[in-house]
Order: C-alpha cells, then sequence, then structure tokens
C-alpha cells in the first residue's frame, strides 16, 4: 500500500484539496476521538478520491468499509449520534446520495426538533459533487439544492484547498448536520498557505477580489471561473467584485446587503439548473435587503433546466467565462 | 488450484471442471453449431474488451468498466434467452450487450462521453439501457416482468446485478417484489469478488443466492466460469418462469480478473496473485479445452474466429473514434415528450447564447 498522500502542513508548501481534507479528517479525529470516518471504499482504498487515505492505518477502529447502502449508512450515522458518536460519512458521488435521501430529510434534518432539542445530530455528510472532471452519468450533479431546500442542515462549498480545510474542521465541529459538498473539479487545484481552522466560519462569505462594478456571487468550482471572468473584464476597465459563498445555509446576508449596496449590480454563477437553484434564493435576497440600491436586475449565470450532459457536453453546459463575461455585460449595461 | 476465496462454502452447479474435463452432463440441448457460438461469443467480446481498454488509453473512452473473466456469466445468460426476452443490466455487461445484438459502437457511445443511458434502442434490442447507479436496474427488470405477464405476453425478463449491489435496498425490494408478484423474471448476480476495493467478504456475511429461500423463490449457485453450467441454469429459470413459475435468483460465481474500471488502482487494494490463481479458473480456456476434446472445435475454426475476433476490434475502433461531440441542441432535444414554453424559451436563449460562445467574445 502506497505511503498516506496528506500534505505536510509543517512544510507550508501549496496544498490539493484532497490533500487539505485529508489533514482535516486527520486532524479531527486526532482531536476527537468520538469522529468516525466510515462510507463506501474509504478504509483500504481511502475513497475513489483518497481523499481518506491512510486514515484507516492509523484509526484502524475508528475508519471503517461499509457495504453500498447509501440510505444504510446514513441511516446508521443517526443511530451512531444516539450513542454519542460524530460520524463523517462519504457518499462517493453527487448521484449516488440519493438513496440516501429519506434517512436525510425525515432523520438526519430534523432529529433534534423531534426530541425536543435532546438528540443533537453532528453529522457530517461528505459528497463529492459538481462537474467538470468528464464524469460519466451521476457523477456530475449538482444536488445543493435539494439539501438546501431542506430545514435543519447546514451545507457548506469550498472553492480551495485552505477554505477546504477549516470548513470540514468546522462542519466536523459543529453541533448540526452539515452537508458538505466538495467540487470535484477542485479536488487537484493546488493553493498555497496554512491549513488552520482560524478564519471565516460556517455562514460567512468571503470577497475574494473587490470591485465596485457589479459583484459576482458563486461556491465551489465556479469562484475561479468568476475570478478569470473578472480578469476579462478588468482588461477593459470594468472593476468586478467576486464573492465566494462558502455557505449555502445558513447565507451571508450582510456580505449580500454589501454587495448590492456597494455595487448595485448582482451576477449569480452555479453548475446547477436555474430553476430554484441558489441564484433564485439569492435574486430574491439582494431585492429583499436591498431594492433601493439595485440598479439592473440580479443576472443569473447558471447550468441549463436539463439533465446533466454526457463528458463530450459538459462544457456547453456549466457557466464558461465567455457566459459569465455575457452575464457581466447585461448587468453593467441595463 | 485454489479458487477464489469468494467461492467458498456451497459448492456451485457445474458441468465442466476448470480444466475442462466434464463432471456432469454436457448435454444443454445446444447442437455443436450452438455450442460453438457460446466459445466465439466470448472469443470476440475478450477481444473487444481489451480494445476498451486500449481506447480509453488513448483517450477515446472517457472511463471504461472491464469485464475480463466474466465472458462465461454473460454470455451464457444472454444465449439462454429467447428472442423476445429483455435484459436489464449493469454497466459491466457488453459481452451480453453482444449477443443481444446491440451494436458495440452505440453502446460505447456511453464510455466515450458522447451521450448518456442508451444510445442504443432498448426497446429493438430487447437491451435495457446500461445502468450505473447499482441496483437501480433491478425493480424495472421486476416491473418489466409484471407488465409483460399483465399483457399475457410470453417474455421472461433478466436483471443483472453484482455482488456489492446485493447490499442496496433496490434489491431486496426487487426480489422481494417479483417474489409476491410472482414475476416472470431471473436475477442473475455476477459475483466477481470485488465491489470497487471491498471483497464479497466484507459485503455481506452469507451467500448470496441462499437470500433466495427468504423471499421464497429458488435460489440457485452456478459456476460463472462454466459457460455450459451458466447456460443449463438460466435456460431453466427462464423455462420456469414462462411456465408461470415465477422468479429465480441466481449467484454466478466469477472473478473481475481487471481492475474495476481504468480509473481504478486494484493494487492499492488486492494481492495481484489473487488474480494470477483465479486466472487458472478462466472461462474461454476452459471451455474450448472441453469444445476439442469433444471434438467439437479444431484448431483452424479457433483461429478464425481470433482473426474476426481482430477485424471487429479494428472496425468498432475506427468507427467509434470518428464519433465527434454531439450537437448543442441535444442538450435539449429528448427531456420533454411535450415541452413546456418555458422550457422551449430557454432552449432558444440557450442556443443562442452558445452558438454565440462558439463565435467568439
Ligand atoms: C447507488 C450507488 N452507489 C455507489 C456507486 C459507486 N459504485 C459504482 S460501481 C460500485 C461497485 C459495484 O460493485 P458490484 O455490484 O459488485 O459490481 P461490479 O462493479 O463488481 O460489477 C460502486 C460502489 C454507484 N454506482 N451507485
Ligand atoms: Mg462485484
Amino acid at each position: 500500500m502506497s505511503a498516506p498522500i496528506a500534505t505536510d502542513r509543517e512544510r507550508g508548501t501549496a496544498h490539493t484539496m484532497v490533500g487539505a481534507l485529508n489533514a482535516a479528517l486527520r486532524d479531527a479525529m486526532r482531536d476527537d476521538e468520538r469522529v468516525l470516518v466510515f462510507g463506501e471504499d474509504v478504509g483500504r482504498l481511502g475513497g475513489v478520491f483518497r481523499v481518506t487515505d491512510g486514515l484507516q492505518a492509523e484509526f484502524p477502529d475508528r475508519v471503517f468499509d461499509t457495504p453500498i447502502s447509501e440510505a444504510g449508512i446514513v441511516g446508521a450515522a443517526v443511530g451512531l449520534a444516539f450513542a454519542g458518536w460524530k460520524s463523517v460519512v462519504e457518499l462517493q458521488f453527487d448521484a449516488f446520495s440519493y438513496p440516501a435521501l429519506e434517512q436525510v430529510i425525515d432523520h438526519v434534518a430534523k432529529m433534534r426538533s423531534r426530541t425536543l432539542g435532546r438528540v443533537e445530530m453532528p453529522i457530517v455528510l461528505r459528497i463529492p459533487s459538481f462537474g467538470g472532471i468528464g464524469g460519466k452519468e451521476h457523477h456530475g450533479e449538482s444536488p445543493e439544492t435539494y439539501y438546501v431546500h431542506t430545514a435543519g442542515l447546514k451545507v457548506v462549498v469550498p472553492s480551495g484547498a485552505i477554505d477546504a480545510y477549516r470548513l470540514l474542521r468546522r462542519s466536523i465541529a459543529d453541533p448540526d448536520p452539515v452537508v458538505f459538498l466538495e467540487p470535484k473539479a477542485r479536488y487537484w487545484a493546488k493553493e498555497p498557505g496554512e491549513l488552520t481552522v482560524d478564519g471565516p466560519g460556517i455562514g460567512e462569505a468571503v470577497t475574494v477580489r473587490e470591485g465596485r462594478a457589479c459583484s459576482l456571487i458563486a461556491y465551489g468550482a465556479m469562484v475561479a471561473r468568476c475570478l478569470e471572468a473578472a480578469d476579462v473584464v478588468a482588461a477593459e476597465g470594468l472593476d468586478v467584485r467576486v464573492v465566494d459563498l462558502r455557505s449555502l445555509v445558513p447565507l451571508d446576508d450582510d456580505a449580500l446587503r454589501r454587495a448590492a449596496e456597494e455595487t448595485g449590480r448582482i451576477v449569480i454563477v452555479h453548475e446547477a439548473p436555474k430553476t430554484l437553484g441558489l441564484g433564485a434564493e439569492i435574486a430574491a435576497r439582494v431585492m429583499e435587503l436591498a431594492f433601493d440600491h439595485l440598479e439592473a436586475p440580479p443576472v443569473r449565470v447558471t447550468g441549463w433546466d436539463v439533465p446533466y450532459p454526457p463528458a463530450a457536453l459538459e462544457e456547453r453546459y456549466r457557466p464558461s467565462v465567455a457566459r459569465i463575461v455575457a452575464g457581466i455585460r447585461r448587468a453593467v449595461t441595463y | 488450484m485454489q479458487p477464489p476465496e469468494h467461492w467458498r462454502g456451497t459448492e456451485p452447479v457445474r458441468i465442466l471442471a476448470p480444466d475442462g474435463t466434464p463432471v456432469g452432463e454436457p448435454d444443454v440441448g445446444l447442437d455443436p453449431e450452438g455450442l460453438r457460438s457460446l466459445a466465439r461469443w466470448m472469443v470476440l467480446a475478450r477481444r473487444l474488451d481489451r480494445e476498451c481498454v486500449a481506447l480509453q488509453r488513448q483517450g477515446e473512452l472517457t472511463v471504461y468498466p472491464g469485464f475480463e473473466g466474466q465472458e462465461a456469466a454473460q454470455v451464457g445468460t444472454a444465449a439462454a434467452l429467447g428472442p423476445d426476452d429483455v435484459v436489464f443490466p449493469t454497466f459491466r455487461e457488453l459481452a451480453a450487450a453482444l449477443v443481444r445484438g446491440v451494436d458495440p459502437v452505440r453502446y460505447l457511445w456511453y464510455h466515450r462521453g458522447t451521450w448518456h443511458g442508451g444510445p442504443y434502442d432498448p426497446r429493438a434490442t430487447g437491451f435495457g439501457p446500461i445502468c450505473v447507479p447499482v441496483a437501480t436496474q433491478l425493480p424495472h427488470a421486476v416491473g418489466h416482468a409484471i407488465g409483460t405477464a399483465l399483457d399475457g405476453r410470453d417474455v421472461v425478463t433478466v436483471g443483472f446485478i453484482g455482488d456489492g449491489a446485493t447490499s442496496e435496498g433496490d434489491f431486496h425490494e426487487a426480489a422481494n417484489l417479483a417474489a409476491v408478484r410472482r414475476a416472470p423474471c431471473v436475477l442473475v448476480v455476477q459475483n466477481n469478488g470485488w465491489a470497487i476495493s471491498v471483497p464479497t467478504a466484507a459485503q455481506t456475511a452469507g451467500e448470496i443466492w441462499r437470500r433466495a429461500d427468504g423471499y421464497g423463490m429458488p435460489g440457485v449457485r452456478v459456476d460463472g466460469n462454466d459457460v455450459l453450467a451458466v447456460y443449463r441454469v438460466v435456460r431453466e429459470a427462464v423455462e420456469r418462469a414462462r411456465r408461470g413459475g415465477g422468479p429465480t435468483l441466481i449467484e454466478a460465481l466469477t472473478y473481475r480478473i481487471g481492475a474495476h474500471s481504468t480509473a481504478d488502482d486494484a493494487a492499492r487494494y488486492r494481492d495481484p496473485e489473487e488474480v494470477e490463481r483465479a486466472r487458472a479458473f478462466d472461462p474461454i480456456a476452459r471451455y474450448t479445452a472441453w469444445l476439442t476434446a469433444a471434438g467439437h472445435l479444431d484448431e483452424a475454426t479457433l483461429a478464425a474466429w481470433e482473426q474476426e475476433a481482430e477485424r471487429f476490434a479494428g472496425r468498432v475502433r475506427a468507427e467509434l473514434v470518428e464519433q465527434g461531440p454531439p450537437p448543442d441542441a441535444w442538450l435539449f432535444e429528448w427531456v420533454y415528450a411535450a415541452p413546456p414554453a418555458t422550457f422551449e424559451r430557454e432552449r432558444e436563449a440557450a442556443l443562442a447564447a452558445l452558438g454565440d460562445e462558439a463565435a467568439g467574445p
């Protein structure tokens, strides 16, 4: 078996998101012996993306492979929570989280409320998600709306390695269940910096580029694309703000309000289909929060309202830099 | 010769020993031509499978799940069906698809990333769409069987599934429903010892075929690398279903010689020696040894099949690599039978936007 690929934090080198997530799981398990990691192929193999690489060797009793039974896996996490364990579960791919939806919606999200707050569900559901890796059918979906629409869950999406570490540590420490959506397309992108829990928490958006002409609101892999689009229009003298949401539940209303007040124009970018995607919620919120400051209707640049396409067409579906640029133009010329 | 770990326990139905010696009645009701055709399909299938792995390495397929070692389980099952019978496959049944007459080029569109599901015609071929969410095709097979029975049609439906997939709720729900409705179907589990990195022993603590008893249907464990035994066992199950005798659960013991897919590195979790040991149970060598000894096969015929397989693989490759990306319009083409006006407006706007993009900023 090969050596763990976990990044060495002390060296302060660049981290991949896979390495950062691996380090977050390892550190969380070292710090808290009630943390368990289980799911399909997470033990011996170290996960199909190697996020759990080497963990079973270090924590043989607390990291285990399960049969292929997503409903059973998540249901067991609920029972384990009753027994006082904190489960970090991996569901192998976006679409393979669906067999567990009943457990997630009926139990994970509601147990605290059903038990008058007596039983907490400190569960993290890690789901490699979204497209952009030329994957097969069911390996490129954006499942966030299903989870965002379910009260009782928190939903987070890191856009890079450094924040992935922080968000995962925060998610594991959170007393509420967190759906942790990992953008596969960013798994191997390297980011320099220190892996630390310090910094913005769940519920705080981060402005990753300042600007006044308009605000791009995005999360996950679309943040990097928005930065590219911002560079393109910067060459024409348009300075565009880019906000990385990080947390879809709870949303950072203050950041949304500020973006609307200070730039007056909002462009929301996500891979998920347009209808009832996050863009719908954000557009509604900026209108509620700062209607008088808006200079243009919010613009949505999203996946189409069609099934996620095969690899050959996925970049005709995911928002491209060109489509984001077109969205910026629509917002600023309104 | 030590059989793979997951073959332990109940002895499977077997006609040919691993070296090709008969240990059961080899007359399964096939004439020499029919007997030879089982071997020919296995030879063609294996050659195509290897071509697909090469195509993936050369960037012509996205990811490819090979089936080397499982030819007998698939060919034996597919050959035991009548022309109107229907198969609901997983993602690993290209060999069965060939026997059922599915165009391999169309089939491979799936793995090329050109289109999803069933780029061939599932109705015309009697072969359901490729199905990746494990076990979810099994309720489809059962529903299809219930439907054809309601129509009084003489059709038996086969649902393929893997060992790992038997851990899913959908497996249980499908098997139970099939049994209580006495649906004319056959559930074929290809137990190839592995579900990605998880061995069968970590997947299920019992023997899969025995679950049939709990559902109230016959269960059979068969040597899935013995094409004659697979043919006989499936044939009997199909005939029982045709007579109104309801479903059968078959566990075909086989072995996944390759990695889970071209994206998988099996060396991380599987001892290569296990694979070498399993090669001694190769389904093609076993069957051609018996065919030859029985006087049904000569060197020249075998060599001719191998040449045919070469040409076949070459033709599939040539036709496949010609296949460019589909037009943008396909994104919207088959989403609705009766597209709503809102959808039509989005289609128009999207195709215009994509056209602009292709034209450049
Ligand atoms: C619902 C679901 N969960 C997880 C996966 C990921 N996955 C793809 S194949 C596979 C293993 C399947 O094993 P098995 O049923 O034995 O079939 P085999 O691959 O051996 O043919 C897994 C876990 C999936 N496709 N669907
Ligand atoms: Mg298997």
